[in-house]
């Protein structure tokens, strides 16, 4: 309802509006184009017939030529009001407009719309939910580092002991060795480990229990290790305990060295 | 003041047969409070006990959880079956766990992407290495199919779009592998998840897939680890989990450091997302003709709150 308008709920009217020239019940002779499965047909209704409402509308089916159907329209509403005409022929081209698009979406991809069903759509939040706090993520994922880590899958990156019965003498020597002197003979060391870890690591695990070790070329790990190590020293320092700080420091100065030819490399 | 009731006294009167409701609720509250002393009296009576015994004492009862009650399903993997090892040799994942194929990884959309899409979309391609976006104007995914395999895609990753959030994700292994269609939700973008650190690098991460018992789980584990290259660099510390809880898969991509041998922290970086899997078909995406080999059946598979599928 246009704030003028109505709109005809009649499905042989012609323009869609309520007026009284638009009505087909008020006119006795009255002509609209409708459309059915595709087909258009001209309805005809003249005041002959207006006794016998079973025969009152007749149908016209028009050409599927588009301007083969207006010379139809055309012939029969010969000397008809101009008006009616002249919107039968409007109507007429609209309703192909509109059939057109149709099959040519038709064609096209359709967007199929599932209709969600909120009952199971609560239900499915609720659950996801509880099996969130269920699973723990943070502690599944720490325990599960861990235990890569006891199973060697890193190598020798990390210089962790794994037994505790060497843990304490390690944890000292560890500390006597950060806290000893000699960035040199720790600077050798670590090239020494370093070169060593390059060579004797071969093994990157995945989760899989079928899955096989390969070894990879130590001229990839010498790559991979020269750009981590520069990445490292970017990476998360706040994290990094006191043990560790002395590490990058001289990584830095490791690979201030060899950081042109990092670059080319990984160009 | 309604009469006051005593419990376990016959005749009893059930606390629903009152007909009038503000007694009835009367009558029902207080036989919670009865219930709840007892349960206190009988917890404490049980901890006295315990403590009189003292090395003695009967082990903890371990409580129920769901996990514990699950209903058994006959298809869960045991570590040393052969027939799913032999399985495994020979499906689709073959030639990735091989190594004879380095995955290549194409992200798309449904039509016209909103701006949170579009912008999970560039994260998930940080996530994971030798991945690319491509934008989908209008293509159909039949069409794009062939063209992917042509250009050696490994992987398509198609997430559907629903009032400009993301709430599906569909999973394909190119070269004539299944394809997974999950329900994907609550996605958070790395700006709304609550860490201070950078952003992911370049390094391949490390998988972790975790509770992925039965066979339909074992193969959409399989999926997920095809998708990330086959050699982690743990010097990038990053890692990618795959996490499966009661049929929900809860991704997240961490960067960790070990503290010391028995410590390790974990720093979420990346985005996060859980999925749900609806359906797995054999062949690549083909919504009519596909041969499904798992869909799920609200009304056959929801009837339990015990069974999982995953």
């Amino acid at each position: 309802r246009t704030k003028t308008q109505n709109f005809c709920r009649n499905e042989y009217n012609l323009s869609g509006l309520c007026n009284r020239s638009s009505c087909p019940l008020a006119n006795s002779q009255y002509a609209t184009v409708r459309e059915e499965k595709g087909r258009c047909y001209l309805y005809m209704k003249t005041i002959e017939r207006a006794a016998f409402p079973r025969r009152l509308w007749e149908r016209v089916l028009l050409s599927k030529n588009y301007e083969k159907a207006l010379e139809e329209i055309d012939e029969n509403l010969i000397y008809w009001p101009r008006f009616i005409r002249h919107k039968c022929k409007q109507r007429f081209t609209k309703i192909t407009q509109y059939l057109i698009r149709i099959r040519k979406l038709t064609l096209k991809r359709q967007r199929k719309l599932v209709p969600l069903r909120r009952k199971i759509e609560r239900r499915e939040k609720r659950r996801e939910e509880k099996a969130l706090i269920a699973a723990q993520l943070d502690n599944a994922i720490e325990k599960e580092l861990l235990e890569r880590l006891k199973q060697d899958t890193y190598g020798d990156i990390y210089n962790f002991p794994i037994h505790a019965f060497d843990k304490a003498l390690q944890q000292q020597d560890a500390e006597s060795e950060s806290e000893s002197d000699a960035e040199k003979e720790e600077e050798d060391d670590e090239d020494m480990d370093k070169r060593e870890f390059v060579e004797a690591d071969d093994s990157e695990l995945s989760d899989f229990e079928d899955m096989d070790k390969l070894e990879t070329s130590s001229e990839e790990e010498e790559e991979i290790e020269k750009k981590a190590s520069h990445s490292k020293s970017k990476g998360k320092t706040p994290l990094k305990g006191p043990a560790r700080r002395k590490r990058p420091y001289l990584e830095i100065e490791y690979e201030e060295e060899t950081e042109p030819t990092a670059k080319t490399k990984a160009a | 003041p309604p009469a006051p009731e005593r419990v376990l006294f016959p005749p009893t009167f059930s606390v629903s047969e009152i007909k009038n409701k503000q007694r009835r609720h009367f009558m029902f509250l207080r036989w919670k409070q009865q219930q709840r002393k007892e349960k206190l009296a009988a917890r404490k009576k049980r901890r006295k006990e315990r403590e009189a015994l003292g090395d003695k004492a009967p082990p903890k009862a371990i409580p129920k959880t769901i996990e514990n009650q699950r209903v058994y399903d006959e298809t869960t993997v045991d570590p040393n079956d052969e027939e799913v090892a032999f399985d495994e040799a020979t499906d689709e994942f073959a030639p990735y766990f091989n190594r004879q194929t380095v995955p290549k990884i194409l992200i798309t959309t449904s039509d016209r992407p909103r701006g949170r899409t579009v912008r999970f979309c560039e994260q998930l391609s940080t996530v994971i290495p030798n991945s690319h976006v491509y934008y989908r104007r209008g293509l159909a995914l039949k069409r794009i199919i062939p063209q992917c395999i042509a250009r050696d895609f490994t992987d398509l990753i198609v997430i559907n779009e629903d009032r400009k959030i993301p709430n599906g994700l569909l999973l394909s292994h190119l070269p004539d592998g299944p394809t997974a269609h999950f329900r994907m939700s609550s996605v958070r973008l790395r700006k709304e998840i609550k860490r201070k650190g950078k952003e992911p690098t370049e390094h391949v991460p490390e998988v972790i897939l975790n509770n992925f018992t039965t066979r339909l789980g074992h193969s959409i584990g399989r999926m997920f680890a095809c998708l990330f290259p086959h050699d982690p660099q743990f010097i990038g510390r990053q890692v990618a989990t795959f996490h499966n809880q009661r049929d929900y898969i809860f991704f997240r991509f961490h960067r960790y450091i070990f503290k010391s041998e028995k410590k390790v922290g974990i720093q979420e970086l990346g985005p996060r997302f859980t999925l749900k899997l609806r359906s797995l078909q054999k062949g690549t995406f083909d919504s009519k003709f596909g041969e499904y080999e798992w869909i799920h059946k609200r009304r056959e598979m929801d009837t339990s709150r015990r069974k999982f599928h995953l």
